[in-house]
């Protein structure tokens, strides 16, 4: 993939307009989880608009890199991306979590470019280990990328799956990891400690790589670094600020759940110019 | 003496079977595939083939990504395990997305027998049954369960299937197997036996000696679990005296209770339970456990003469 300065600023502009649209569908739900979908924006929107092989036009597409939000409570970034990429209509966002929409409260299969549900925590990597052998079996080149929270890494089928995607030589497999360091109850650190994160994984037999998940340029790169690997599965070690963009919301733990109230939103909008 | 076959036998060879007929077909077990019989499917097919080791909810993940990319997935390990330890991944993963995935569980109930307790599964049928989109087969023996296998194939979403672990004798003269359709294997008006599973053995002797007393019992082999025939349930419950399930299952959440669901909404009648009354199994051979849980022909004998009073 190219990349240049004018393409990082356009994607960094891009990741705005993304939490922009976070912002407004999470107001007009009255509930949902912005924290960790604002974490993930940087990360999720350089995948989907610099990285990914897809066509929203051919969603079927049997080339395709598959997605898989394995941190199914973060889908308002999801939805937001998807509607951008234009898999459905951007006004169909306003209808998050009401009652017969196609973005239902955690992702499902009823959303055009959604593959497999989540929200149960833990089970993506495991899903996404399945496309990639899937992918073996047909000798198809597509990759699998999967984005994976830090509270739930403490799942224990997390830690199946990364035994199983190294056993297996899954290298179409790229992990990203939003490591905000927040979790419902607290910080990471003091729920359930995850630390050493880099050598758990070297350990488990992946391939490593550590960022900054708010910086586009080391996003750019680690996503190119992970195409080359050539034995191993790649999980990009992100570091990041839970409710990164709106001020009142960076590392407040409170707003892992909750969403904006009509006069928040109006403030964040206004940081989000 | 009617020839008698290991289910997971006969499970085996269809796999290899339907694997040479479709490509699509991927096997996945968790370290029990010599237990399984899908080591045999492995042989034949080592690219569509994946152990994945004790981890059975990795498993059932796993099968749900491969079944999103148009394959059709057969997963298998113990019934306790596929049940039990995954019913999350089994829930969220496989049957909400109503994807093509066929567990097919080896080891289930109290017939384990020496494993003892915390290897036989007496609420797997309960587990799955809760579970929208799930379809349930219980093979009453091994040419029902190549039935019921390549039903599983032929019919799109989620499956799961219940096999024992010892050998089981073959019922002749069953007549057709259709998914969903139970099979009379006797007629009857007095009283009205309903089976899954080795249990349908043992009640065609209670229907023997009941006859010998000059007692008409029907015999229904209710193989499909879901989705359940309730017309020829309803039929039973109209035309005979009374219904007495039996399972090798506890007594509550599986057969016994969608019959009584089903007659009680419908058309009220007598149901007795012939199967597991709130114990947990223990070790034994098959037989001493059969009498010790009152899973005979006698206790099915017994509990028809009483619902006919």
């Amino acid at each position: 993939m190219r990349y240049n300065e004018t393409k990082i600023k356009e994607l960094q502009d891009k990741a705005t307009q993304i939490r922009r649209l976070i912002i407004e569908m999470l107001a007009e739900a009255g509930s949902g989880h912005p924290g960790g979908s604002l974490s993930s924006t940087d990360l999720v929107t350089a995948l989907f608009f610099s990285v990914l092989r897809h066509d929203p036009k051919n969603p079927k597409w049997p080339l395709r890199d598959r997605f898989h939000m394995s941190k199914g409570h973060c889908c308002p970034l999801w939805y937001a991306v998807l509607a951008d990429s234009g898999y459905f209509p951007k006004e169909k966002l306003m209808t998050l979590r009401k009652f017969g929409s196609l973005l239902q409260g955690h992702p499902d299969t009823r959303t055009p470019g959604i593959e497999v549900a989540s929200g149960s925590l833990g089970q993506g990597l495991s899903v996404a280990l399945g496309m990639s052998l899937a992918a073996k079996i047909d000798t198809l080149d597509y990759r699998v990328y999967v984005l994976l929270g830090d509270g739930e890494i403490q799942e224990g089928n997390i830690w199946e799956a990364a035994m199983a995607a190294s056993h297996f030589h899954c290298n179409n497999i790229c992990a990203i990891l939003d490591y905000n360091g927040f979790q419902i109850d607290g910080k990471t650190c003091d729920i359930m400690n995850l630390e050493p994160m880099v050598a758990k994984w070297q350990a488990f037999g992946w391939h490593a790589i550590e960022i900054n998940g708010h910086d586009m340029k080391q996003i750019m790169a680690a996503y190119a670094q992970a195409q080359d690997i050539k034995e191993q599965p790649t999980i990009i070690i992100a570091h990041t600020i839970k409710g990164k963009g709106v001020s009142f919301m960076e590392n407040v733990c409170d707003f892992h759940g909750r969403a904006p109230t009509k006069d928040e939103a109006a403030q964040a909008l206004k940081e989000l110019s | 003496m009617a020839e008698a076959l290991y289910q997971r036998d006969v499970y085996g060879k269809t796999l290899v079977e339907l694997g040479t007929q479709n490509k699509d077909i991927v096997v996945l077990d968790a370290d029990l595939s010599s237990s399984t019989r899908t080591g045999m499917f492995a042989k034949e097919f080592p690219e569509r083939f994946f152990n994945f080791g004790v981890a059975e909810q990795n498993m059932m993940a796993a099968a749900a990504g491969l079944a999103s990319c148009g394959k059709t997935v057969f997963v298998s390990t113990f019934a306790i395990f596929a049940t039990g330890r995954a019913w999350d991944q089994v829930r969220n993963s496989i049957a909400y997305n109503n994807f093509n995935i066929k567990i097919v569980a080896t080891h289930a109930g109290i017939s384990v027998g020496p494993d003892g307790a915390s290897h036989q599964a007496l609420e797997d049928i309960a587990l799955m049954r809760v579970i929208p989109n799930m379809n349930i087969i219980v093979p009453c023996d091994g040419p029902q369960t190549r039935e019921a296998i390549y039903t599983a194939v032929s019919t799109k979403g989620p499956f799961y299937i219940r096999l024992g672990r010892p050998k089981v004798p073959t019922l002749e003269n069953k007549g057709q197997f259709e998914f969903g359709k139970a099979q009379m294997l006797t007629q009857g008006n007095d009283v009205a036996i309903v089976a899954c599973g080795i249990m349908v053995n043992e009640a065609f002797t209670a229907v023997k000696s009941l006859r010998e007393k000059k007692i008409n019992a029907r015999l229904i082999n209710m193989h499909t679990i879901r989705p359940l025939d309730a017309a020829v349930l309803l039929q039973a419950a109209e035309q005979t005296r009374g219904i007495v399930v039996c399972e090798e299952h506890a007594v509550v959440g599986g057969l016994a209770s969608t019959v009584d669901e089903v007659v009680a909404e419908n058309h009220p009648t007598k149901v007795m339970r012939v199967g597991i009354k709130n114990r947990f199994g223990q070790s034994g051979e098959p037989e001493t456990l059969l009498k010790e849980y009152n899973l005979t022909a006698q206790d099915i004998e017994k509990a028809a003469l009483s619902v006919i009073g």
